[in-house]
Formats: structure tokens, C-alpha cells, sequence
């Protein structure tokens, strides 16, 4: 199968590869797929005080489209609000990668990987944050 | 040292030099029809058609007359299947195969399964080859045909051909034997096999594409129906004008292969070790298969937590396949990894290795240091092997199938 040359970029010279600690003070952590599946990404956010993704990280078990799409969307997603993030679309990412048909569920996946990064942000900040505004507005 | 290096040999084979030139006089010089009774154009293909016979016939040890032309082992396999299924269908309508068979053979089933026939897939065992007694049960009255690969495609590995024809022949049922993987690689002896039907390919064994034949016993004798009606050629087996060149080209590499095999075989073997012995020093490899029971030029092996596709593509000064069907676009594991019991996981991380006869050692060193870097490169890069370094089993975690 012949990919395209943004995909082989990304492939060859993956950006944001690693790791933060899970329990760090803004990090939200997705992992989605299923090794059986032959796909397995785990994407992670670090969000500032402003509600502004700061950094991201992925790892990515699975084909060279899945980890060009896990690459692509830890660059997009820096500098965008976790509400901004959320809205990425796999749509987006297969057009920007001319990922075949065969491959659009890897860019499915990497959409699913930014909802459940963004979700685990939420769950662990959100709830907290939200009490402290309602908090600030009863005051 | 020329990159990328070929390791792709079970695929196909490069048409031996010594072949191609074997076979060049027959498109423009002797271009004749063989079957042109009346001039000395016809007379000269014919006798070049017949001494290619003769070598394919000495390679596997049976009588000339007993090899018929097709197009390739695709071809044998349908004539030799549909063929007796359909001359024998009312002496039975039962028939057995094996869950790792090729395509070919597995298609070819199923489409006698549609025009009425049944069929049993049997089962490996995790190294891959037949355990002898569930074949034994699955033998009914109506059984009329076995069919069974010599030299599995994807694994290499070799199956106890002796055994399961003499099963056969005690119980009165064909047998017929997908050898397409297997010539040139391990001995054949058609006169000691109680084997009925034989497929063969030439450009697995270093001859040209798109000819291979099909050996069909005359003592006792095998009854087939044809599939393809024209001309009468090949005693009415398989009409259509006979391909001279290509089919010079097949005699010229199974004499070659013939004369050539035992010394080869040591060679590849030691090339083959050499290369599984630098595989070894990675971490959680496994090799798919038995070892010992295969033939010297393939290394099916499975590195765990990487995907196949992706390592693959990490190779790319290296020509190898994955078991992982991914490159063929169907996203599936191979099912033969799946058959030998192989987790999906493993059966993703998949990479066969197959040698031959242009392989150096140099080549194989390049090899072992490009996949040990990749592999670390990758699993860098994967969030199972990260679990796995940090103690996680991955058979606990609850994971999104999707």
C-alpha cells in the first residue's frame, strides 16, 4: 500500500512520542482500541491554569496510519482549549493525512483518543474547577 | 550490498539467470506450436515441451505422462479439486481439507461446498502441523478427496505427507497434495508417496510466472473431469495452446532445483539460523511453528507489542510480508497464525522471513541490526509495551474493542 508523503513524515519522525505521569497537576490520559484489534493509542493533554492544552504525548500500538494519526493530532491539539480540542474531527484528520479508505479507522480512533483524553481531564479537574467557580459565584 | 534486500521468497522467486536464458530461443526463434504435427517448427517446440516434462517428472519422481501443463498451482488446485470432486460425486460428496491451506485451496473448497459437496477443515495443532487422529475421524463413507499442503505458505512448516497418504490409500480416498511451497526445498518421491494428485508452480522455485502442472497417478489410475475444454491438449486435461517458454523455463529451474537442492538447503539453513539466532537477542519474540519439522528457508516470527504493518513499514530496506493480512487490506490476522492457537496480538506482530537462493550472509546481518533497532524504535513508541515493562497484564485490562 502506497501512503502519502505527510503520513511516511509523520511515521518517520513521530512529534510528542512519550509519556507524563497520569497524576500530574492538569493531565488528562485517553487510551482507546484494543490490541486484538491490531490498533492501540494512548494520547495524553497537559492543560494550563487557562484552560489551554499546554503540551500533549502519545503512544500508539498499530499500523503507520494510526501513528501518523496520533502524531498529527498531538500538534493540533496544543494551544487549543480542552472545548476547542474536543471538536476535532476524524474527518479532519484523514483529509489532512489522504488517509485511504481502508485506513480511516485509525483516524477515528485518534478522534476517539483526543474525547477520551479530554474526558479524563474533565473527570479528574472539571468537577473541582466547577465547584470552585459556583463557589467564587456564591461568594 | 544492494538495498532493499529481497527476503520475500515464498512470495515468489527471481527467474534463475541460467532459466531466462533457457527460455528466450522459444518466443522468437522456435516459436512453433506444440502441437503442430505437420512441420519441423511444431516438432522442435514439442520435443522442448517434453524434455521439460521429463525434468519436472525426474524432480518429483514419477513418469512424464503422469504431469499435465496448467497455468500455475491455482490452476492445479481447482483442476485437481473440482476435477475429481466432480468425476467422483457419485461415489461421495465428502470432503477434507485443513483450516491452513492457501486460498487457493480454501476457495476452491468452498466452491464445492456451494455446487453441493461437504467439506471438513481440520484443525493444527500450535506447531502447526496435523494431529493424525482427528484426520482419522473425519474420514466418513462418503469421503472421496483429501487435500493437504506439503510446505505451509505462511509458516514452512511440513506436513507428514508418508502418513496422511497412507491413511488415505487404506481407506480408498484421493489425496491430493498442494506442493507449490515444497519443491526444490524438501525431497519428493512420488514413487514412495501414496499421493494421487500433486499441484505444482514454477516461480516458487525460481522459473517464470503464470505456468506451473499438476501430477495426476496413472497406477491406479486417477479419473478427473476437465475444467477448461478446447483443443483436446494434454489428453484432453486441460486444453489451450501450450506456453513453450514458460514451460521451458519450468523444466530448466526444476532440473536446476533437482541437481542444486541439497547443497542449497545446508546453505539457506545456516542463513536461516544465523538470522533466527540474531532475532533471538530481541525481547518477546516468538517464532510461529515447529522449528524442526520446516523447511530451511522460512522464519515466521511474532514481536510482541509491535504491530506488523508498522514494522514493516519501518523496514523498508528489507522485502519481507506480515502475517498480519493488513497489507492485503482486509485488516484481519493471518488466519494461519490464528489457527496455530496464536493470540490476535501475536498474530498482528507477525513477520515471515523467507530465504533463497540470492541471500548472503551480509544480507541477513544487515537484517538482524535494522529490525533489532525498529523493533526498539517502535516499542518505544507503544503504549502496550510501556504496560508491559511496567508489570501490567495485558489479558486484565478491559479494552475497547472496536
Amino acid at each position: 500500500m502506497a501512503y502519502s508523503d505527510k503520513v511516511i513524515d509523520h511515521y518517520e519522525n513521530p512529534r510528542n512520542v512519550g509519556a507524563f505521569d497520569k497524576n500530574e497537576e492538569g493531565v488528562g490520559t485517553g487510551m482507546v482500541g484494543a490490541p486484538a484489534c491490531g490498533d492501540v493509542m494512548k494520547l495524553q493533554i497537559r492543560v494550563g491554569k487557562d484552560g489551554v492544552i499546554e503540551d500533549a504525548r502519545f503512544k500508539t500500538y498499530g499500523c503507520g496510519s494510526a501513528i501518523a494519526s496520533s502524531s498529527l493530532v498531538t500538534e493540533w491539539v496544543k494551544g487549543k482549549t480542552v472545548d476547542e480540542a474536543a471538536t476535532i474531527k476524524n474527518t479532519q484528520i484523514a483529509e489532512e493525512l489522504s488517509l485511504p479508505p481502508v485506513k480511516i479507522h485509525c483516524s477515528i480512533l485518534a478522534e476517539d483518543a483526543i474525547k477520551a483524553a479530554v474526558a479524563d481531564y474533565r473527570k479528574r479537574y472539571g468537577e473541582a474547577q466547577q465547584a470552585t467557580e459556583a463557589k467564587a459565584v456564591n461568594e | 550490498m544492494k538495498l532493499p534486500i529481497y527476503l520475500d521468497y515464498s512470495a515468489t522467486t527471481p527467474v534463475d539467470p541460467r532459466v531466462a536464458e533457457k527460455m528466450i530461443p522459444y518466443l522468437c526463434e522456435h516459436f512453433g506450436n506444440p502441437a503442430s504435427r505437420s512441420h519441423a517448427f511444431g516438432w522442435k517446440a514439442e520435443e522442448a515441451v517434453e524434455q521439460a516434462r521429463a525434468n519436472v517428472a525426474a524432480l518429483v519422481n514419477c513418469d512424464p505422462k503422469e504431469i499435465v501443463w496448467t497455468s500455475g498451482a491455482t490452476e492445479s488446485i481447482n483442476l485437481a479439486l473440482k476435477g475429481a470432486a466432480e468425476f467422483y460425486k457419485t461415489k461421495g460428496k465428502h470432503l477434507i481439507t485443513v483450516k491452513t491451506e492457501h486460498k487457493a485451496t480454501l476457495d476452491t473448497v468452498r466452491e464445492l461446498e456451494r455446487r453441493g459437496f461437504e467439506a471438513t477443515y481440520l484443525d493444527v495443532r500450535s506447531d502447526g502441523l496435523i494431529d493424525m487422529q482427528q484426520l482419522e475421524a473425519a474420514f466418513r463413507p462418503d469421503t472421496i478427496l483429501v487435500s493437504v499442503m506439503f510446505v505451509n505458505n505462511e509458516i514452512g512448516v511440513i506436513q507428514d505427507i508418508p502418513a496422511i497418504g497412507e491413511l488415505c490409500r487404506s481407506k480408498g480416498v484421493l489425496f491430493h497434495v498442494d506442493s507449490a511451497q515444497a519443491t526444490g526445498k524438501c525431497p519428493i518421491d512420488l514413487a514412495a508417496l501414496k499421493v494421487d494428485l500433486m499441484s505444482f508452480s514454477a516461480h516458487k522455485t525460481y522459473g517464470p510466472k503464470g505456468v506451473g502442472a499438476l501430477y495426476i497417478r496413472r497406477k491406479p489410475r486417477v479419473r478427473l473431469e476437465a475444467q477448461i475444454h478446447g483443443g483436446g491438449h494434454e489428453r484432453g486435461f486441460r486444453s489451450g495452446t501450450l506456453a513453450t517458454h514458460q514451460i521451458v523455463g519450468m523444466g530448466e529451474a526444476f532440473r536446476i532445483a533437482r541437481q542444486e537442492m541439497a547443497v542449497e538447503n545446508n546453505r539457506i539453513r545456516a542463513l536461516r539460523d544465523r538470522l533466527l539466532k540474531g532475532m533471538q537477542e530481541i525481547e518477546e519474540v516468538f517464532v510461529n511453528g515447529d522449528l524442526d519439522r520446516r523447511v530451511p528457508h522460512n522464519l515466521n516470527i511474532s514481536f510482541n507489542f509491535v504491530e506488523g504493518e508498522s514494522l514493516i513499514m519501518a523496514v523498508k530496506d528489507i522485502a519481507v510480508s506480515s502475517g498480519s493480512a493488513c497489507t492485503s487490506a482486509s485488516l484481519e490476522p493471518s488466519y494461519v497464525l490464528r489457527a496455530l492457537g496464536r493470540s490476535d496480538e501475536l498474530a498482528h506482530s507477525s513477520i515471515r522471513f523467507t530465504l533463497g537462493r540470492f541471500n548472503s550472509e551480509a544480507e541477513v546481518d544487515y537484517t538482524v541490526d535494522h529490525l533489532k533497532a525498529k523493533v526498539a524504535k517502535l516499542r518505544e513508541m507503544s503504549p502496550l509495551w510501556e504496560m508491559y515493562k511496567d508489570g501490567v497484564d495485558l489479558d486484565s485490562v478491559q479494552w475497547a474493542a472496536h
